[in-house]
């Protein structure tokens, strides 16, 4: 039994391992065609039908490039600040639930590659050590612009996460769990906390922008004013890891926005439909499998959503960016928790 | 229920084992398929294509030094809070107490929370969050040296550096 166990976790691990690697992957083509939508462009359209092996060909080409590790740098530090990213990033989809249970052959299956009770203090604290990464690397290549990068990265980070954490008390206060599956069976139906939350909703939407370092708070890597930022002097695979950590960190904040907000796998009307069904394993198995298909269809929403704001907004002046994060967002998110506080008292 | 946890915990291991695995074979293999012909020109710290002057690692003003500080106390408040949230809402309690309990917490919550807001305006106040500082403002001691034995003993450091 033990062995069928671990076997069974070895394959959910490397299905999620897979979904989140192909989702990153194909936001990469997914953020150029967006682009190109909003800049009246084509897009990439060569490499296969509608380009859509492009994602495969940068891959190889960031493989078959030659790197250099600039002399004066520290080595060791060099290559872990970049693997840290992407072991950080990777770690943080552990917990998401994809969709409910399925019923085969008797068995329950859940969805989920790892069910904690603490699975939302997780991802908030695997989220937060990311930033090593950048650090490290920024500070390992002995170079100025990334050395300003690392800099913005960190200040940046410990600003918006304040606000963040402040947000995800407020659902706690409501639901009285952190554990993500037991949040997402609370918004059966149409029950979504969004109703309940909409300022909630806007801070971590905010935070969670400035957190993945996405345009209009991506000052670490800002061109215009630092070349690559923390990432100027990296090349090849390493830069690869860099750009791929912040695609997945896209997917995990996405799919933690839909999972906190707007009802993970649940839909209206999902309870008429499970007793439409005659027989109870196959109506459940259904509900799941829409649930599932309806899951990635608002996680696709909001990776989408972070494209389209980075086309459309400018970038913030830094200054502005730590004003919104102390003075307007702390305050605010404060002001949420009383509020909350104060409705579910009064209201429940 | 200990050894859910336990077993919980242990398929996170083998996430994070997964994640090294993968971070370590991509790295290999780029490495095993890439060119490399280094010369001392391509392995220069990029400086806009000038000569770097200086290095980077020196003493610098990180400017959110305070923002840092608050932020940790924040932090540990927010450490506090998470347990806090999830009992406060609880319906058995609320009505073991008659209501009483969730006002209770409340109100010794924002307390709590008060005092943080306290020291988050002083600091506003003071301009501690304010990422520009219109006047530096040097720190003055009153000490018997003066000031031109501090800046040559940092030049000779300096100097020693250099060499």
């Amino acid at each position: 039994m033990e062995s069928v166990e671990l076997i069974y976790k070895a394959v959910y691990i490397l299905v999620i391992f897979g979904i989140t690697l192909l989702i990153a992957t194909y936001s990469t083509y997914a953020e150029r065609k967006v682009a190109a939508f909003i800049q009246d462009r084509v897009g990439p359209n060569r490499a296969g039908p509608f380009g859509l092996m492009q994602p495969l060909a940068d891959a190889g080409k960031m493989f078959f490039k030659e790197e250099f590790i600039p002399a004066k740098s520290n080595r060791m530090l060099f290559i872990i600040g970049p693997g840290i990213a992407m072991i950080v990033a990777c770690m943080s989809s552990a917990v998401i639930p994809f969709g409910d249970m399925l019923i085969i052959g008797g068995r329950e299956i859940y969805l989920q590659a790892i069910e904690v009770n603490i699975g939302m203090l997780y991802i908030f604290g695997v989220v937060s050590l990311g930033v090593y990464g950048l650090m490290i690397g920024g500070w390992a290549s002995n170079n100025k612009f990334s050395l300003l990068g690392a800099i913005r990265a960190a200040s940046q980070n410990i600003s918006y996460e304040l606000a963040m954490g402040m947000s995800i008390i407020a659902i706690l206060m409501m639901t009285g769990s952190l554990s993500l599956r037991e949040i997402a069976e609370q918004q059966a139906g149409f029950n979504w906390n969004i109703w309940y939350q909409p300022l909630g909703f806007i801070i971590f939407l905010t935070c969670s922008f400035a957190e993945t370092n996405r345009t209009p708070f991506d000052l670490p890597e800002c061109e215009t004013e630092l070349i690559g930022g923390y990432h100027t002097e990296y090349s090849s695979m390493k830069l690869g890891l860099y750009l791929f950590a912040e695609y997945i960190n896209i997917f995990v904040a996405s799919a933690v926005m839909a999972t906190l907000y707007f009802g993970a796998y649940n839909f209206p009307f999902m309870e008429n439909l499970r007793e439409a069904f005659s027989d109870p394993v196959v109506g459940n198995n259904v509900v799941t499998l829409i649930g599932v298909a309806v899951m990635f269809a608002k996680i696709f929403f909001f990776i989408f959503f972070f494209m389209w704001v980075r086309w459309t907004l400018p970038r913030f002046r830094y200054d502005q960016l730590m004003k919104l994060g102390w003075q307007i967002l702390i305050p605010l998110a404060i002001l949420n928790i009383l509020l909350t506080g104060g409705g579910i008292l009064l209201f429940d | 229920m200990a050894e859910t946890y336990t077993s919980d915990f242990g398929t996170i291991l083998l996430f994070l084992i997964g994640s090294v695995i993968f971070v370590m074979l991509g790295l290999f293999t780029a490495k095993l398929i890439r060119p490399h012909r280094p010369n001392p020109e391509k392995l220069t710290t990029y400086e806009s294509g000038e000569e770097p002057i200086g290095n980077a690692w020196v003493q610098f003003n990180p400017r959110f030094y305070v923002v840092a500080l608050i932020f940790i106390i924040f932090d540990v408040e927010l450490a506090f809070l998470f347990p806090w949230a999830t009992v406060f809402g609880r319906r058995e309690l609320i009505e073991a107490t008659n209501g009483a309990w969730g006002w209770f917490s409340l109100i010794e919550m924002f307390i709590f929370i008060g005092i943080l807001i306290l020291g988050l305006a002083y600091a506003w106040a003071k301009g501690h969050l304010d990422w520009i500082k219109p006047k530096p403002i040097l720190p003055q001691s009153r000490s018997g040296i003066p000031p031109d034995v501090y800046r040559q003993f940092n030049a000779r450091q300096e100097a020693k550096r250099e060499a």
